[in-house]
């Protein structure tokens, strides 16, 4: 047993109602470590106060030039097409209905046979690792027969992303979430629209706290879908005769794959 | 320090303070252990305090091998200080050092530091999210950086009363109101995007925990024309909201229990419930990284000067204008006269009082001058409590027909709610004690009826908050009072103040700024509607 479990102390987000679910321990102030260069200089000039805002404003900017959506390929060929340029476009692929997968290189290029796919919907779409976020969304929700969409490991799918795919409610049937940094439970709980879902990945996702209680209370709610995630078991302490007889301490032993100490 | 290192010391020792020189130099000496010595060359008078611990090896160092062979020269030591308090004169000497320092605070002999400054352009008074906001978006919309000085004045620096950090949290655009919609569309636009508007450079994200489960409005057959009316308009402005009938409402939810509902409102995206804590110290750690100054003190009194003006029809007008501010601080008679150009009474529940200081309200009845903020503070009870077998997690906030709200609060099955009393059951507002026969009375049973499975749940805790409760109208007051001509509004949302926030922010500093309201239209919430008695009702208030 790690002796420093004990003197772990959690800041729980909710205990039972007695302190109130305000966390004001959320907000201390980041502990300073090492300074750059930079970061000192700010501190005595405006000058540079202002050029890091701006260079923090910029990164922002990025993300969302990356996500503008193609009005002119969906204007000329319609939205399918727009939806699989912009997956391509990030580094993802797409299938459209009895064909094969369409992957882009390393360098995000693509042949442009994707156009003469005109007639033919959109069916899988797998946007592992790309930098979608909120409005890049926008090109993926008119695609209405998509059947199945892979999010894994996307940095800026979040809560908000979640709730916003309701409109594939009818034909999604397959959604991966593994490895997203944003998704935590109060995102999943909106997954509840999506009623034709057969299978849905939730595993290894590092801002949801409980995994195994969230896992039970997902299956709950979509009860034809097979959720795959977390063993529910995990995070299960165990009952008082199978604890190891630890008395000294007050905090009971956390489960160790070794059993008795 | 050990004898043997200090004797290894050559370079000169500099000090800070600049009036000292310590080197260490060569000394012929007949002991053989003994190489170097220091010479000490004092141009201050005070040497044995300066040199601190230094001083004392040094002292001690001299004595054991030096001693007799040695002339040491220490000029000007002065025999009345004592070693003991070392520490805390040398860091006396600094602090005296720093505030002559150009940049710091040079008040020596009395510290002001805890008062507001003498002059500011804009006073906000109330330092809730609707203040912090108004303050943002002053900051943010002048065209110029540091063009405005904005001071936000709060009286309760713990928060501990004020209806922000109490709230429930939620956020909707099922209102009956176009603008109220529009507001509330706007809140959630900047909500999500909230890492950046509310970015500092070297500060973590704000995680505002926000679940987007949405509303659902219930609807007896009375009301149920009037939800398809409101829909149909929130729907024009680009809410997402469905109707549903009873059948479709007990497949989606098959824990309710439809009697007597005729239909249902169900928010698809863009609502939900927040934590109204984190917003708030967002916007404080923003705008206070921005420029704006602080100050926890009691407004106690304006003083205003005041002219007599015709308007058209020929009748006199005496129009207000403030231009002071006093600022009391807490537990003491100490205040601060602040000069301001303008005063933005942003006080949430006691903004009546507020208002009456500046002189609002104080005429004859049924005239402009006569006519009070109609802004009262109004108690509200908020319950928790878990229920094991209760709703599951696709459930969202709940607003029954007869007023009875709940939600759930995170995994473990707990739910929060509770229900506005009615003007007869209305509780005293004059301190926050929280009244259980409430639940048991008046909310309980209702919950039990909606929710079977609520027969058997267990009170956790409970609080009480309360609301700026508009009585002409419960909808929000924003903009420029027409007699004080300087003192702007930005209060009496009852209830909705906490979602409408960033929009009333941005609605008050566009008027500030560019004199009229530029995105959205908030002339319905003007003043003057109290006075030409024409009611903006707001019917789906929780």
């Amino acid at each position: 047993m790690d002796p420093t479990e004990f003197l772990r102390l959690i800041p729980p987000k909710w205990n039972g109602g007695k302190r109130g679910f305000r966390d004001l321990s959320g907000m201390v102030a980041p502990e300073r470590k090492r300074r750059t260069l930079l970061q000192f200089l700010s501190d005595h000039f405006y000058d540079v106060k202002f050029l890091r805002e701006f260079m923090l404003q910029k990164q922002m900017q990025k993300l969302y030039l990356d996500n503008r959506s193609f009005t002119n390929i969906q204007d000329r060929y319609g939205p399918d097409i727009a939806g699989a340029f912009f997956i391509l476009q990030h580094g993802g692929s797409v299938k459209f209905r009895d064909r094969e997968w369409i992957r882009s290189d390393e360098y995000k290029r693509f042949s442009a046979e994707v156009l003469k796919f005109q007639a033919v919907p959109v069916e899988a779409i797998d946007a592992s690792g790309c930098v979608i976020n909120y409005y890049g969304l926008d090109n993926l929700l008119p695609l209405k027969e998509l059947r199945s969409l892979s999010l894994q490991r996307c940095p800026h799918v979040d809560d908000w992303c979640l709730s916003r795919l309701y409109p594939l409610s009818d034909s999604l049937q397959e959604l991966l979430l593994a490895g997203c940094p944003h998704i935590s439970e109060r995102g999943l709980a909106c997954l509840h629209h999506l009623q034709n879902l057969q299978r849905l990945d939730i595993s290894d996702l590092p801002a949801v706290e409980y995994p195994g209680l969230t896992q039970i209370l997902v299956e709950e709610m979509l009860p034809n879908c097979e959720v795959v995630g977390t063993d529910w078991a995990q995070g299960l302490r165990l009952g008082p005769e199978e604890r190891p007889q630890n008395t000294a301490s007050p905090i009971p032993a956390k489960p160790t794959a070794r059993g008795s100490r | 320090m050990s004898g043997r290192q200090a004797l290894g010391r050559r370079q000169p020792i500099a000090w800070r303070g600049g009036d000292l020189e310590v080197t260490t130099g060569q000394w012929a000496c007949s002991s053989e252990q003994v190489a170097d010595t220091l010479v000490v060359r004092v141009w201050g008078n005070q040497l044995s305090e300066r040199l601190g611990s230094e001083g004392a090896m040094l002292r001690r160092f001299l004595r054991l091998g030096l001693g007799r062979s040695l002339s040491i020269r220490e000029v000007g030591t002065h025999s009345g200080y004592s070693i003991l308090d070392w520490d805390g004169k040398v860091s006396e000497f600094k602090k005296k050092i720093q505030s002559i320092m150009p940049g710091e605070p040079g008040d020596l002999l009395c510290d002001t530091r805890h008062l507001p400054p003498e002059h500011s352009d804009v006073v906000i008074v109330g330092g809730g999210v609707l203040g912090l906001s108004v303050a943002f978006w002053l900051k943010k919309l002048a065209k110029r950086r540091d063009a405005i000085r904005v001071l936000v004045v709060e009286r309760d620096h713990m928060y501990s009363k004020a209806s922000t950090g109490l709230s429930v949290g939620g956020i909707r655009q099922q209102f009956s109101l176009p603008q109220n919609v529009q507001l509330s569309l706007f809140s959630i636009d900047f909500l999500r995007n909230i890492n950046e508007y509310l970015a500092v450079v070297d500060t973590p994200p704000l995680d505002l925990q926000f679940n987007p489960s949405g509303y659902l409005l219930l609807a007896t057959e009375k009301g149920a024309a009037i939800l398809e009316t409101n829909v149909k308009m929130q729907r024009q402005e680009g809410a997402k909201i469905s109707l549903m009938s009873p059948e479709q409402l007990q497949k989606k939810f098959p824990w309710m229990n439809m009697e007597g509902v005729a239909l249902a409102s169900y928010g698809l995206e863009n609502e939900g419930w927040f934590d109204p804590w984190s917003l708030l110290q967002g916007l404080r750690r923003k705008v206070q990284s921005m420029g704006v100054l602080f100050c926890q003190g009691e407004v106690t009194r304006f003083l205003t000067s005041s002219n007599s003006m015709r308007n058209s029809s020929g009748e006199e007008v005496i129009l207000r204008r403030i231009h002071e501010v006093h600022v009391k601080m807490d537990n003491s008679l100490e205040y601060q006269p602040v000069e301001c150009a303008i005063v933005i009474n942003a006080a949430g529940a006691w903004s009546g009082q507020v208002a009456e200081l500046a002189g609002i309200g104080k005429g004859p009845p049924g005239t402009l001058q006569g006519t009070k903020l109609p802004v009262e503070p109004r108690k509200r009870f908020v319950y928790l409590w878990h229920c094991p077998q209760g709703p599951g997690l696709e459930t969202p906030l709940v607003t029954d027909t007869n007023g009875v709200y709940f939600r759930r609060e995170g995994l473990g099955n707990n739910y929060v709610g509770g229900r506005s009393p009615t003007e007869e059951e209305e509780p005293d507002p004059a301190d926050l004690e929280v009244d259980h026969d409430f639940f048991q009375n008046k909310v309980w049973p209702h919950l039990a009826q909606r929710v079977p499975v609520f027969e058997a749940l267990k009170v956790r805790s409970a609080w009480a908050g309360y609301y700026d409760y508009n009585t002409f109208d419960q909808n929000g007051v924003v903009g420029p009072h027409p007699l004080v001509v300087n003192m702007y509004f930005a209060t009496g949302f009852s209830g909705h103040g906490l979602q409408h926030a960033p929009g009333v922010g941005r609605a008050v500093a566009e008027m500030l700024l560019e004199g009229r309201f530029q995105t959205i239209d908030m002339s319905p919430f003007l003043f003057s509607r109290f006075y030409l008695e024409e009611k903006v009702l707001e019917q789906n208030i929780i």
